[in-house]
């Protein structure tokens, strides 16, 4: 088991005329499962394998435990990438279908027998460890593919977008359980994916990655709670967050005919900036009375259960305002939804309000806001 | 209503049964091929005279294999041709269904499954590890970065005794402008492992012979890639009075079947030292010169076989003053075509007419030596013809060598092993756990992120 350390760690693709991963500085904790997450081209995955050496790097470096590995051959690192692409052989015994990579690397077979038999145990294929595949469901043929990773005891297990060859139903079931195996290991994962939900729900902490930049890494609940800027703002959270902008006033930054509260120390942070971006989570909306609250033409309704999700934009725009303006997206109470076509009001709690710079897109509001 | 994604339709596949998961067609539509092992279902079609080979896959790998198959195909590597993607597919409850990748089955391709059989000879092995590493060069060159390097993705062709490796499954595969070297030996790591555990699997099945080793195989493929993938790039560096040495590596590139097509020679300031690197090279020398005079389009070792053919017709027909390509005409319809004509037609699909051609030269080389003459070509021919090449399988659609590989379980599906009957199940826990979590996400809408779920797990934390 080992850290991981990105210092400085950057990659130019020759003839880029910027670099794919720009100066990357991470530092991964001995048995932390830390997931990058990021829109496609982010670098996350030129991250992941420039730690696995498929990639040079060009300047910086990238330590496991204390060795710098940065010109190190994939073989030499004590790493696993988790390879979903398996293929199980028929005529083979799951347990030699797990182990027989420790044999073409010369592990004795007692030593061999007593790693598959601690893999199987883990994952709950004891019994089948002297049966053919043939009969194993589509989860059971995951769990002997991770079983070959394991068996390995390598320093750090490397998993990019695992889940992304699997249909819907097994995706959910194999994200529990590849957390869950994590955990007991105890190794050192880094997992790339580009769903953030995948990511919020698994990872320890997660790096979020844009244009080859990192731009927050955090644990899930500060990435929500605490955005560091408007791209993580946004990026994070399904729903998304809802980012609108508005003008700045003495005890507040107006929303259409409401002026959200906002703490003067806050405001007093923005610069001399006129507009500020607002971010409000859908969840922390409620319907206010009167004139208390941010004005919504609702356009949909949607009832799920005990909520309900209310889609609108900001009301008393004008026609032309209207097309380009963001919607808004609030849940709410399902006992009384509003009706289509009606004018709401949406109540905020201070607290949950973040406050982003128009300018830089960075956070103004303070962190204990949430 | 499914949809076909194709750039050269065969409009007789829009009739196959779309509407039925692939593991349930009904067997009339499909043929019993041998082939490697698959994660997905995998089955052959016959539709009309052509058989298409068609892969169950989501939608996402099916697009990025049919686009870099035919990335591929565009850039002359040997590959299994891209035919078309079916999308939208749904069963008669509405209930969709994975798209479907069309790829057409290769002529006189034959799997691993059918050739590293019990009793196969070391130097047949020898040529397979071979041209399974020729291929991994060549793709490795083009700045192809395979992904899965495996026996299973891979079909063989005999060529003039040897073999020729294609690839079939290129759904890992990612096209960059260069590989690093990391990317190389990333690829070679996944092809020592996949291949280590496929002879073992041919090992237990009882399907390798007994004097061939897993693990000095795979150290072969390794050290053999090594030495091919030098001589392609390395650096060499000589002696201003060595000026030969330019030539010799260029012929040692076209002897393994590459063209030099830029060679990047430096010399330091007093000329004493001269430094010489292939930059661009292209797989198919032979091959090329082949096609340029004759048209034939064939394997590199055949091509090769059938050019020195053509040199011994010139000399023989006293021609080393006239033009190669009148000669080579001449060759073509005199010798080639006349031998190649000469092919029953009931047996035409046992050999590829090029491979006919290098085995009746063989049969006429030994048949010339047991005579001690020079015994003419119409004779070797007919000889080949009637003690040879009737007794040989049917390789242009290899449904004959199935029967060495034992009794299996589905004779559409190798990957489900042998047919031997096992007990129930035992106990999965881990199942019982899987329902209860589908049931969880089905009360969930998709890519819902549940904070309040995550707050109360951060909590107990």
């Amino acid at each position: 088991m080992a850290t991981v350390n990105f210092r400085d760690a950057t990659r130019v693709y020759p003839g880029a005329d910027h670099p794919s991963v720009d100066k990357l500085n991470l530092e991964i904790g001995d048995g932390e499962f830390m997931v990058l997450v990021g829109p496609s081209g982010c670098g996350k995955s030129t991250s992941l394998r420039m730690l696995a050496g498929l990639e040079e790097i060009n300047q910086g470096s990238i330590y496991i435990g204390d060795r710098d590995v940065t010109d190190l051959p994939p073989k030499d690192r004590d790493i696993a990438m988790v390879f979903q692409n398996y293929a199980l052989y028929p005529h083979m015994t799951v347990g030699d279908n797990m182990g027989f990579a420790l044999k073409m690397a010369g592990v004795s077979k007692t030593e061999r027998q007593t790693r598959v038999a601690e893999a199987a145990k883990l994952l709950g294929l004891e019994d089948f460890l002297n049966r053919k595949p043939k009969a194993l469901s589509g989860g059971q043929r995951q769990r002997v593919a991770m079983g070959r990773a394991i068996v390995r005891s390598p320093q750090v297990f490397l998993m990019d977008e695992p889940l992304s060859n699997l249909d819907a139903k097994l995706r959910v079931s194999t994200r529990t359980q590849i957390a869950a195996l994590q955990t007991r290991l105890g190794v050192t994962t880094v997992y790339v994916t580009h769903d953030q939900v995948e990511a919020m729900t698994m990872g320890d902490r997660v790096a979020v990655l844009k244009d080859g930049l990192l731009q927050q890494c955090d644990t899930p609940l500060n990435l929500y709670d605490k955005p560091r800027n408007l791209f993580v703002a946004g990026f994070i959270g399904s729903p998304a967050m809802n980012l609108i902008e508005g003008k700045v006033s003495a005890d507040g930054i107006h929303i259409g005919d409401y002026v959200v509260p906002v703490p003067r120390e806050t405001l007093a942070r923005a610069s001399n900036e006129q507009n500020l971006m607002l971010g409000i989570r859908p969840e922390n909306f409620t319907l206010g009375e009167a004139n208390d609250g941010i004005g919504i033409d609702v356009a949909v309704v949607e009832e799920l259960g005990a909520d309900a999700f209310l889609y609108g934009t900001v009301a008393g725009l004008h026609e032309d305002e209207r097309l380009t303006a963001n919607q808004i997206t609030a849940r709410i109470s399902g006992r009384t939804p509003p009706q289509r076509g009606t004018t709401v009001r949406l109540r905020i709690d201070p607290e949950h309000v973040h406050v982003f710079s128009k300018a830089s897109g960075d956070r103004i509001s303070p962190d204990n806001a949430r | 209503m499914p949809r076909f994604l194709s750039v050269k339709p065969d409009t007789r596949l829009i009739t196959l049964p779309w509407s039925t998961p692939l593991a349930e067609w009904p067997t009339d539509t499909l043929v019993a091929l041998p082939r490697g092992i698959s994660r997905h279902v995998v089955r052959f079609v016959r539709v009309g005279r052509e058989v298409y080979a068609v892969k169950e896959v989501i939608e996402h790998l099916a697009r990025h294999e049919f686009s870099l198959l035919r990335d591929l195909e565009r850039l002359d590597t040997p590959s299994v041709e891209a035919v078309g993607v079916v999308v939208g597919r749904v069963d008669p409850h509405g209930e969709p269904l994975d798209p479907v990748l069309v790829t057409r089955h290769l002529q006189f391709s034959l799997p691993y499954r059918s050739l590293f059989t019990r009793g196969v000879r070391q130097d047949t092995v020898n040529r397979l590890v071979d041209a399974m590493v020729v291929l991994i060069a060549r793709l490795h060159l083009i700045g192809f970065l395979w992904g899965d390097v495996s026996l299973s993705n891979t079909l063989f062709r005999r060529d003039a005794g040897s073999f020729a490796a294609y690839l079939v499954d290129a759904e890992t595969g990612e096209l960059h402008d260069k590989l690093t070297h990391g990317q190389r030996e990333h690829d070679l790591q996944i092809a020592r492992t996949n291949l280590f555990g496929e002879f073992c699997d041919l090992e237990a099945g009882g399907l390798l012979d007994e004097a061939l080793d897993p693990q000095v195989l795979v150290e072969t493929i390794e050290s053999r890639y090594r030495e091919l993938w030098n001589e392609l790039t390395e650096v060499e560096e000589f002696s201003g009075t060595e000026m030969h040495r330019i030539d010799s590596r260029v012929r040692r590139l076209n002897a393994l079947g590459f063209d030099v097509a830029e060679l990047d020679i430096t010399t330091d300031f007093a000329g004493s030292t001269i430094r010489i690197q292939p930059k661009v090279v292209d797989a198919g020398h032979h091959q090329r010169r082949l096609l340029r005079l004759t048209g034939l389009d064939t394997e590199e070792n055949q091509a090769r076989r059938l050019l020195n053919d053509l040199d011994y017709f010139r000399a023989l027909t006293d021609q080393q003053g006239a033009d190669e390509s009148i000669v080579a005409h001449q060759w073509l319809t005199d010798r080639f075509e006349s031998v190649v004509n000469s092919v029953p037609s009931d047996l035409r699909g046992k050999l590829e007419p090029a491979e006919v051609f290098h085995e009746v030269l063989e049969h006429r080389w030994f048949a010339s030596e047991r005579a001690g003459r020079e015994v003419p070509l119409e004779d070797a021919t007919q000889s080949y013809m009637r003690t040879v090449l009737g007794s040989l399988p049917d390789e242009k659609i290899a449904l004959s060598s199935m029967a060495s590989m034992g009794p299996l379980a589905n004779p559409y599906d190798p990957s489900q092993g042998y047919d031997d009957d096992e007990e129930t199940a035992p106990y999965d826990p881990w199942e019982d756990d899987e329902a209860a979590a589908e049931d969880d996400a089905a009360a969930v809408p998709a890519g819902f992120l549940d904070i309040a779920a995550l707050r109360a797990r951060a909590g107990q934390g």
